[in-house]
């Protein structure tokens, strides 16, 4: 007999801990002033962030208490009463920064739809865990689909497009589970489509799309080409070609002025580092003045100065770039990158289809937000507001990562018993 | 339970792996390659407050203050920061309109609403003392010390100069030096520049996004403290000088006198002149152009820049010379030939000694020709090369023809004509002595500006050295010299001749057909030599002396231009004025005084055809 295994991975949790803390040192730095010294002053929002870690701390506990059969059985049920959150928010939410996603609680404000994504999480498991489910056919995937889209659809209406989008981060469980993988392709395609059409001329885009067509017919495919090969192509051209033009439409019409800023901004289109382009360009001065080693704690300039807005949420990672160097930038990438490879790891070895599903819903979430947040401070990526998960300073977005992480830990600790 | 799609693992953790790959590098490019971010945090960040050293002060021998620093007060605002304001006693304080403080406060506004520019500039220690104790009620408002140069007594601006802004040729000359920094711009406090200036200090300030003080940046690691500017302490005789320049007012000139056995310059004084207060701070800008444009030309130095015919006085120096040169001995006599060259009506010159006190003009025609034709060649032109050659080596030593190494910008060297010289005008066998005669009485091609002049006094009462004439004593706490001002330059020529010539220089004065009684000072041995040098206009009238005879204490050379009547009628007077007050300490004879004082004898500028 092998000994049984550990009780909770001590991995996660370590990196987990690691993580939360050195987020809260960036925090202490990006909001310190001389005024509020103290750890635990907690009229700022060090010492508010200190209380939500402690808060944190105990759900964590009560997780790894509950019995992890119940969040299988009770999914469906904890997905109904996250939807109807996000619609009572619509009606009660104050608004904030041009979103109405925070329900006002008095001493502090909650935002349901950090933990939609939980209770997404949660559902698409429980929907999937079927043995013998079939993504490809339409019956299933239309209705996983409709579990995915209509909190985002919900959160949309609260005019927060970035914690929407998170939710096309299922993607990934979902290829995991067996959708076609042309999927990503297809996406993959689209993406660098829309840039290409918004900064070449589209007849010249169209253009090289039919060379490709060509090359790939004549030259790839040679002799072995076939009828079907020929339709197949040209499909893909005319999809190509219609995406293409319709790419200023969508810009035009679809995205809101400051949505468009932000990704000519990105595309250097324009260079208005007072405007649209200040929050970036701030973050890479505080960055790249960083250097190597960093200038140590408290000892951001730009950071203290205030340059950059919301440097304590959606920008912390550039408290980091600035005060610990390039040194601390790659070793909190490297820890992020552990976490989410064991998640993968571990979410491999799980007995049961829920269980695994879970993981890979957890890692995907997470995935999503730090692709989209660095991305977007070391400016690969347009401005989207979403927090970096564990660092920013938020209460309902640590706490909801926390039960969305020790759901997890708590499902692994059990595998044996087949759960 | 693993299933058939469990080998998609791998693309999922190769998509996490590829994505914080790019990330690195992509940290890589903004943290280790791209230099320009720090440059920038640098300059948004960090404010450099320059702490400006207050600037040396300048004395006279005596130890009278004769230029200081003044505090005026700038009036500064950072229109943010104002709130609970009451405009209607600010206005009262300031003695201002309502409309004028709109105004400026919208100016400022319009230049930013976060950072500091000036409301009020320069105001003075009174406008701004009798409201002080109120300034914390305006809220916004603070005053910003700067220092102006303040001139105590209105005398000797030639030789104190004046401070200005630095321009960019400053500022590409040393790095020191940025936009808006005050430099040394003529006289001494260009020349002195780098000991009255001090040294600059820095505070690295850390500002936030809105342009506010956030503290020291890295709590001061990085500040520098001023060093304060060393004080000058001159040679200058502040009651001599404001002495010189009252018997100069009316007239165009200049008066040097220097103390011989040391080279101190006493007085330096060049008329017109003006009062060194007029080209501080925002009075500059209307009174320079005035005086630039003035014909009398009061900012030329005239006692280092104006290059002038010697005349007569420059005898002194041929007569050293050719005795030393051995072509004549102090028992030469010549007659007083006026078809030579012309003379006023006096006996013939037995003796060296006697014609420097009647001062002849062909006597030292023939001197000069003796110096110039010695006859050791046969060709005319070939002896005169000679003779100038040896003749021009010894006017050098007397301090001629070269720029002395006086401690203030700007001096001229004059001319000694060599034998180059004249084989450019004449070619190479062009010239001899019939050709350049004239340089015998000090007129033709030799040209020498007045400290030359008065170091040549200074030489003969050494009998025979002189120190560079210069106007720093000392400076600093320590009492810091310049030790090229303590060598002495030796002339070259024996002891025994100069003593003949200050012979002949007290006799000028005091014997009978001597040029200058009027330099007589009672009671004190006053040497002199007369000079009238010719020019387009009216003859300039020349004196060089010292006093007294034996162990002399000043050597003066006065020179007053286009003034009828020669040497001895105007310069003499005037010298001998100066030595009585700078020997007696004060002037008894006082309707002497009065005469020359307020007489006004030069012609007026610009000059018309002679007459």
């Amino acid at each position: 007999m092998l000994p049984p295994p550990r009780k909770y991975d001590f991995t996660l949790i370590a990196l987990y801990i690691g993580l939360v803390l050195f987020g809260w040192v960036n925090i202490y730095a990006a909001t310190f002033s001389e005024e509020h010294r103290q750890v635990f002053d907690f009229s700022c929002q060090h010492g508010k962030q200190l209380l939500w870690i402690g808060l944190s701390a105990i759900a964590a506990v009560a997780v790894l208490k509950i019995d992890p059969k119940i969040f299988s059985t009770t999914a469906y049920l904890i997905y109904a009463i996250a939807l109807a959150l996000l619609v009572v928010t619509l009606f009660i939410a104050t608004v904030t920064k041009g979103a109405t996603s925070w329900i006002n609680l008095g001493a502090f404000k909650l935002q349901p739809s950090e933990f939609a994504k939980c209770a997404t999480a949660l559902a698409v498991a429980r929907f999937m865990r079927e043995i013998d489910i079939n993504l490809n056919r339409p019956r299933t995937w239309i209705t996983v689909g409709a579990i995915i889209a209509i909190p985002a659809a919900l959160i949309l209406l609260q005019h927060d497009t970035g914690s929407a989008l998170v939710f096309a981060s299922f993607l990934l469980p979902l290829f995991r589970e067996g959708l076609t993988p042309y999927i990503l392709i297809f996406g993959l395609v689209a993406v660098i489509l829309f840039v290409l059409a918004l900064l070449l001329n589209k007849y010249l885009l169209i253009g090289i799309i039919a060379l490709g067509c060509l090359v790939y017919l004549f030259l790839w495919l040679g002799r072995r080409r076939a009828r079907k090969n020929y339709m197949g192509t040209l499909l893909v051209f005319v999809a190509c070609s219609l995406f293409t033009l319709s790419v200023d439409f969508a810009f035009n019409h679809l995205l809101e002025p400051h949505q468009k800023q932000r990704i000519e901004v990105l595309l250097g289109k324009t260079d208005d580092l007072k405007g649209a382009g200040y929050n970036v360009h701030q973050s890479k001065i505080a960055l790249g003045s960083g250097g190597v080693l960093g200038k140590g704690f408290l000892r951001g300039t730009i950071t203290k100065a205030n340059f950059v807005p919301e440097q304590e949420t959606d920008f912390i990672f550039c408290t980091v770039g600035e005060e610990w160097g390039f040194v601390g930038c790659t070793a909190m990438i490297a820890a992020y990158l552990a976490l989410l490879l064991h998640i993968v790891t571990i979410a491999e070895r799980q007995h049961s289809n829920f269980s695994r599903i879970y993981g890979y819903s957890v890692a995907s979430i997470l995935f999503f937000h730090l692709f989209v947040n660095i991305g977007m401070v070391i400016g690969l990526l347009p401005v989207i507001g979403i927090p970096l998960p564990f660092c920013s300073y938020g209460g309902s977005s640590l706490l909801a990562f926390t039960i969305l992480l020790f759901i997890f830990i708590r499902q692994d600790s059990a595998r044996t018993q087949g759960i | 339970m693993s299933n058939q799609y469990s080998n998609r693992a791998n693309i999922v953790k190769a998509i996490f792996c590829s994505v914080a790959l790019i990330f690195i590098v992509r940290l890589a490019a903004l943290q280790l390659f791209d230099r320009k971010y720090p440059d920038l945090a640098r300059k948004q960040a960090l404010r450099y407050v320059t702490q400006y050293p207050a600037r040396g002060l300048v004395y006279d021998r005596n130890g009278l203050l004769l230029v200081y620093n003044e505090a005026v007060y700038d009036l500064m605002v950072i229109p943010r920061l104002i709130k609970d304001f009451d405009t209607a006693a600010f206005c009262r304080c300031l003695r201002i309109e309502r409309e004028e403080f709109d105004s400026r406060l919208r100016q400022a506004r319009k230049y930013s609403p976060y950072s500091p520019s000036p409301f009020m500039k320069q105001l003075s220690k009174e406008e701004f003392g009798s409201w002080q104790n109120q300034l914390y009620k305006f809220k916004g408002f603070y005053v910003q010390k700067r220092t102006l140069r303040v001139y105590d007594r209105p005398i000797a601006a030639h030789v104190l100069g004046y401070i200005g802004e630095v321009d960019d040729r400053d500022i590409s000359n040393d790095p020191y030096y940025r936009q808006g920094d005050y430099i040394g711009k003529s006289g001494l406090e260009k020349w002195y520049e780098p000991i009255l200036r001090g040294r600059k200090g820095c505070n690295v300030m850390h500002v936030d996004v809105h342009n506010r003080e956030i503290g020291p940046y890295l709590n001061g690691k990085l500040d520098s403290l001023p060093v304060e500017g060393l004080n000058l302490y001159t040679t200058l005789d502040a009651g001599l000088q404001q002495y010189a320049e009252s018997l100069m007012a009316n007239k165009r000139g200049c008066i040097v006198a220097i103390q011989p056995a040391t080279g101190e310059i006493l007085t330096l004084a060049s008329a017109p002149a003006y009062d060194p207060n007029l080209l501080v701070g925002r009075l500059r800008r209307d009174n320079y152009p005035r005086l630039s444009s003035d014909v009398n030309k009061p900012l030329f130095n005239r006692a280092l820049q104006a290059k002038y015919p010697p005349g007569s006085i420059f005898k002194v120096a041929q007569a050293v010379t050719a005795l030393q040169m051995g072509v004549i001995t102090p028992q030469t006599g010549f007659a007083c030939d006026k078809s030579l060259v012309g003379c006023h009506n006096h006996p013939s010159a037995r003796s060296v000694q006697e014609a420097i006190k009647m001062s002849c003009n062909p006597y030292f025609y023939h001197v000069y020709k003796r110096m110039i034709q010695q006859g050791r060649y046969k060709s005319s032109a070939r002896d005169s090369q000679y003779g100038l050659t040896q003749w021009h080596h010894y006017m050098l030593r007397l301090g001629f023809g070269q720029r002395l190494g006086i401690d203030l910008p700007g001096v001229k060297a004059g001319n000694i004509p060599d034998t180059a010289y004249y084989n450019r005008w004449y070619g190479r066998d062009g010239w001899a002595f019939s050709t350049i005669y004239s340089n015998s009485i000090g007129q033709g091609e030799v040209e020498v500006v007045p400290i030359q002049m008065a170091n040549l006094a200074c030489i003969v009462a050494n009998r025979g050295y002189y120190c560079t004439p210069h106007l720093l004593r000392y400076y600093g706490p320590d009492s810091l010299q310049r030790p090229e001002f303590l060598e002495h330059h030796e002339t070259g020529i024996d002891r025994r001749w100069f003593e003949l010539a200050a012979r002949g220089m007290y006799d000028v004065v005091h014997g009978a057909g001597g040029t200058a009684h009027k330099a007589d000072v009672p009671g004190i041995d006053v040497c002199g030599k007369t000079g009238t040098a010719q020019n387009l206009g009216d003859d300039h009238s020349v004196f060089i002396a010292f006093a007294p005879l034996d162990k002399p204490v000043i050597a003066v050379a006065v020179y007053v231009e286009n003034a009828r009547g020669g040497g001895g009628s105007w310069a003499a007077p005037i010298a001998g004025l100066l030595i009585e007050k700078y020997i007696n300490g004060e002037v008894k004879r006082k309707d002497f005084e009065r005469t020359y004082r307020e007489a006004s004898p030069c012609q007026k500028l610009p000059l018309r055809k002679k007459r």
